[in-house]
């Protein structure tokens, strides 16, 4: 057992190599220094405290659409439309807080009402797709992508429409929100320790709730094999439907914190492909959730550290998309070949 | 074609060693296996013949040992090889199908042609599915065949594929009497073309009618050798070490009745079912024969409520259940066991303790694994499964897991619905697997299970009803049947002296 732990280990570490070397490559082709480029990254992402806040604000988000992808991953499930639950999620929440910022309620109380009303956007979103599916046979990733679609005409129709800015509409979003309405900021950072605080929860609530809990061992089963968990006697429609809606309040989160957080407004692309970056690192942690957080703090610290490539070296900052999209592709490309030798030796088929 | 070709493949195992874990599944196992001969492989449960003939056909690889195929050695990689090699396998479970049509299945892993000339496939392919009067349709879809099809499917395409060695594991359990001898007719030309024919299976008399030598595998270890004529009873010694006698099987029967049926009439895709009145009493075993789709999977179906009737009404202890779903019957106490071990049964990726925690009662939100894992421990020792709580489903040899499918059904139930409960089981495992059954009838359930082994069938049911092509036979006292009757029955003939639907109780 244990020695099969570390095989797996050495061809995740080996597809991280591949995959360094593959970016390299691409460097080199765009005759560009890749010590410099790494370099780089490293250093903006880390080299100050600035930037390392910067990391865990991208972090949060990343952290919260992970975990929830884990969820509808364990049950079988191509949650392709969490794009659309995150974006669904701010709207709620901004459609709360316009509601509510006149009002007399404690600013605390709106804010905690926003977020709750977001997570609920999320998951109602994300059980249209459920329900799309196990009710209407769509495949939940035809009807995700569908719902993404709309989410987003949504938000263009909302920002240009009934929410424009006093005069006119803009690509800039809604009127930003007072900063009363802002989730407490730590001063003069851009990060939240509320926000933080969320997200490091919901992780931990979701590895104990897939590793120690009946609900967890039901999703699973659901998804390795759903005729057999159902004569078994595990409510399977049930548990599909769950896990689309506790994947969908997640990424209902995202959005809401992105709002109260980040923009404290509603912008056109509030989702900033966090929920297909989220679907990266649910593929390489491989239903394991104790990666989820480290991954998402790599993949975060990829995103912010290239954000100054374009300056010091001409370079896209799509960089770290590529070497994002590129370690993924290795991962599962060793993970097959892992399968192909212990099927061999093991016999397992 | 290539079925006239006379081209003779001696096979020859030197040695094999293979273990998992600290298990030695295969141990110095050395086997020589000449040409156009029908080689039968028996063993109990657990004893390593799918792990030797995994082997030989590529699915695993050997520790130690080599494969010498016409005194040329080989290193077999993977099935794809071992069929360039001319050997071909069907394997105990039929599984991993995709969806497709039957004629798809049939072209793939045809080497060769980017197009296939489809007609001619076609043709080919009913062609060769006559010769077996196999009632496969080409456009049918995988995943609606019994298990019993999909073998025969998987035996056409690898005669297609130009097989000179044929490896069957456990063949004879999914298909019909009439069937099986048609099968045995065809491996017996097969072989007279001089085609090697190795042979799995736990059926005795199977193997005797059929093979020309045997070999017995224990533990892992080759422990004997026998030639044409056999002797079953020194066999049976060195399956198991002692000697086994079936015994009379006694009936539980008591007058309550625990099960109705109510001028019923089911409808699926192939297949109509009309006017059954049933009525079966708590502790009574039912026993459902006949060819493989002749309409007892849409009955036991029905009875579980996965298939609504077109007509009549279904009562589970006096309680109309018409039209509910499965979930319902479970929780009225109707428990189903399908055919299909890991595609239906159980979810290969989980272990033994994870399936019988999602098959039990939950407490509390928190799984207390100890506990579970003890309970599993139980449920191994009760059901004598080879493999411990912490193994996945899908390492247990195909008779452990069909203990372990037979120990996941919960307790008590009212009515148990088993399809093939005794499948690749061994002889000493069947005899123990109907003690524990019967321990329920003794409890108060009702059993109606389906069988392709005729004499299963008489031994441990009360009543029996014969299915062909739609028709129900009126319930027939397993006392009063002989196999000679039952076979003709399920083919089709006499039935003009029996009646037809109308439940009489006993
Ligand atoms: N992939 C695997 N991992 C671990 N153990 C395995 C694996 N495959 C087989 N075994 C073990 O090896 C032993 C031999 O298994 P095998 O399937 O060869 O038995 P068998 O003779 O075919 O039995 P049966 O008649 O029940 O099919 C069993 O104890 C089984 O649990
Ligand atoms: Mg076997």
């Amino acid at each position: 057992m244990m020695k099969k732990r570390w095989l797996n280990l050495g061809f995740q570490l080996s597809a991280l190599v591949l995959a360094l070397g593959f970016t390299t490559l691409i460097l080199l082709a765009t005759k560009t220094d890749p010590w410099q480029a790494y370099k780089y990254i490293i250093i903006g992402s880390i080299s100050s405290l600035r930037k390392f806040t910067d990391v865990l604000v991208s972090f949060v988000p990343l952290l919260l659409v992970s975990s929830g992808l884990l969820v509808t991953f364990s049950a079988g499930l191509w949650n392709i439309g969490v794009e659309g639950q995150i974006t669904l999620g701010a709207i709620a929440t901004t459609w709360v807080l316009r509601l509510l910022q006149d009002s007399s309620l404690a600013p605390g109380l709106i804010i905690a009402l926003a977020m709750l009303a977001g997570m609920l956007g999320g998951a109602l979103w994300a059980s249209l797709a459920g329900a799309l599916k196990t009710y209407g046979g769509v495949n939940e990733i035809f009807g995700g992508l569908g719902l993404n679609f709309v989410a987003t005409a949504l938000t263009l129709w909302l920002i240009f429409g009934p929410w424009k800015r006093p005069g006119i509409g803009s690509m800039s979003g809604t009127e930003p929100f007072p900063n009363t309405l802002w989730l407490p900021m730590i001063s003069g950072f851009r990060l939240s320790l509320w926000g933080l605080g969320l997200g490091v929860f919901f992780i931990i609530l979701i590895y104990f709730l897939m590793k120690g809990t009946y609900f967890g061992l039901r999703i699973k089963a659901v998804g390795k094999n759903l005729k057999a968990a159902y004569l078994l006697g595990v409510p399977t429609t049930r548990y599909l439907m769950l896990a689309f809606i506790l994947g969908g309040a997640l990424a209902g989160l995202t959005g809401a914190i992105q709002v109260t957080a980040v923009y404290h407004r509603l912008i056109p692309s509030i989702s900033s492909g966090y929920g297909f970056l989220g679907l990266l690192v649910a593929m390489l942690v491989n239903f394991q959730a104790i990666w989820v957080a480290p991954i998402a703090l790599f993949f975060a610290a990829l995103n912010i550290g290239s954000i100054q490539l374009p300056i010091v070296l001409k370079l896209d900052s799509t960089l770290s998309g590529v070497l994002q999209g590129v370690l993924v592709l290795f991962v599962l490309l060793m993970d097959g070949v892992r399968q192909m030798i212990t099927r061999r030796s093991g016999g397992a088929s | 074609m290539h079925l006239l070709f006379i081209k003779q493949m001696n096979i020859n195992l030197n040695q094999i060693c293979k273990h998992f874990g600290k298990l030695q599944a295969n141990d110095h196992i050395s086997l020589l296996i000449p040409g156009g001969t029908i080689q039968g492989i028996l063993g109990e449960n657990g004893a390593g013949k799918s792990t030797l003939m995994k082997i030989l056909s590529g699915f695993i690889q050997a520790d130690e040992g080599e494969v010498i195929l016409d005194g040329v050695q080989v290193r077999i990689h993977s099935p794809a090889d071992a069929i360039q090699h001319g050997v071909g396998m069907l394997h105990q479970d039929p599984l991993d199908f995709p969806p497709m049509r039957v004629i798809d299945n049939f072209v793939l892993g045809q080497s060769g042609g980017l197009f296939p000339d489809w007609k001619s496939v076609v043709d080919e392919f009913k062609q060769l599915s006559e010769q077996f009067d196999f009632k496969l349709r080409h456009d049918a879809y995988v995943d609606m065949l019994t298990v019993g099809e999909r073998q025969q499917l998987e035996i056409l395409r690898l005669l297609w594929l130009g097989a000179q060695v044929i490896i069957l594991d456990e063949p004879t359990t999914g298909i019909s009497a009439l069937q099986k001898q048609k099968l045995f007719e065809t491996l017996k030309i097969l072989a007279g073309r001089g085609k090697t024919v190795i042979f799995v299976s736990h059926k005795l008399e199977d193997v005797e009618n059929l093979c020309d030598r045997v070999v017995v595998l224990r533990q892992g270890k080759l422990v004997g050798e026998q030639l044409k004529p056999f002797n079953t009873k020194n066999l049976v010694n060195m399956m198991f070490g002692k000697s086994i006698a079936l015994e009379e099987s006694k009936s539980h029967s008591t007058d309550r009745i625990a099960f109705e049926l109510r001028d019923l009439s089911l409808e699926e895709e192939r297949i109509q079912i009309q006017n059954i009145d049933l009525k079966i009493q708590a502790g009574e075993v039912i026993g459902l024969a006949g060819m493989e789709g002749s309409g007892q999977r849409p009955f036991m179906q029905a009875c579980a409520g996965f298939l609504r009737p077109v007509h009549g009404r279904i009562l589970v202890n006096g309680r109309d259940m018409t039209g509910m779903n499965y979930p319902a019957f479970k929780r009225q106490g109707v428990g189903y066991m399908p055919a299909s071990r890991l595609e239906e049964g159980m979810i290969p990726g989980l272990t033994l303790s994870e399936h019988f925690i999602l098959a039990g009662q939950q407490e509390g939100l928190f799984i207390d694994h100890d506990q579970w894992q003890e309970v599993t421990r139980e449920k191994i020792r009760d059901y004598n499964i080879r493999g411990k709580p912490e193994s996945p489903v899908e390492s247990l040899s195909g008779g452990n897991q069909q203990r372990a499918l037979l120990a996941l059904l919960q307790q008590p139930l009212k009515l148990v619905l088993l399809e093939h409960p005794t499948r690749g089981l061994d002889i000493e495992s069947v005899i123990y697997t109907w003690g524990k059954l019967k321990e329920r009838c003794c409890d108060g359930a009702a059993i109606i299970y389906t069988s392709s082994d005729l004499e299963e069938i008489l031994l441990y049911s009360d009543r029996i009803l014969v299915f062909f092509s739609g028709k129900v036979s009126a319930p027939l006292s397993a006392r009063g049947t002989s196999v000679a009757q039952l076979g003709n029955l399920i083919g089709g003939k006499d039935w003009a002296r029996i009646k037809t639907g109308v439940g009489v109780t006993a």
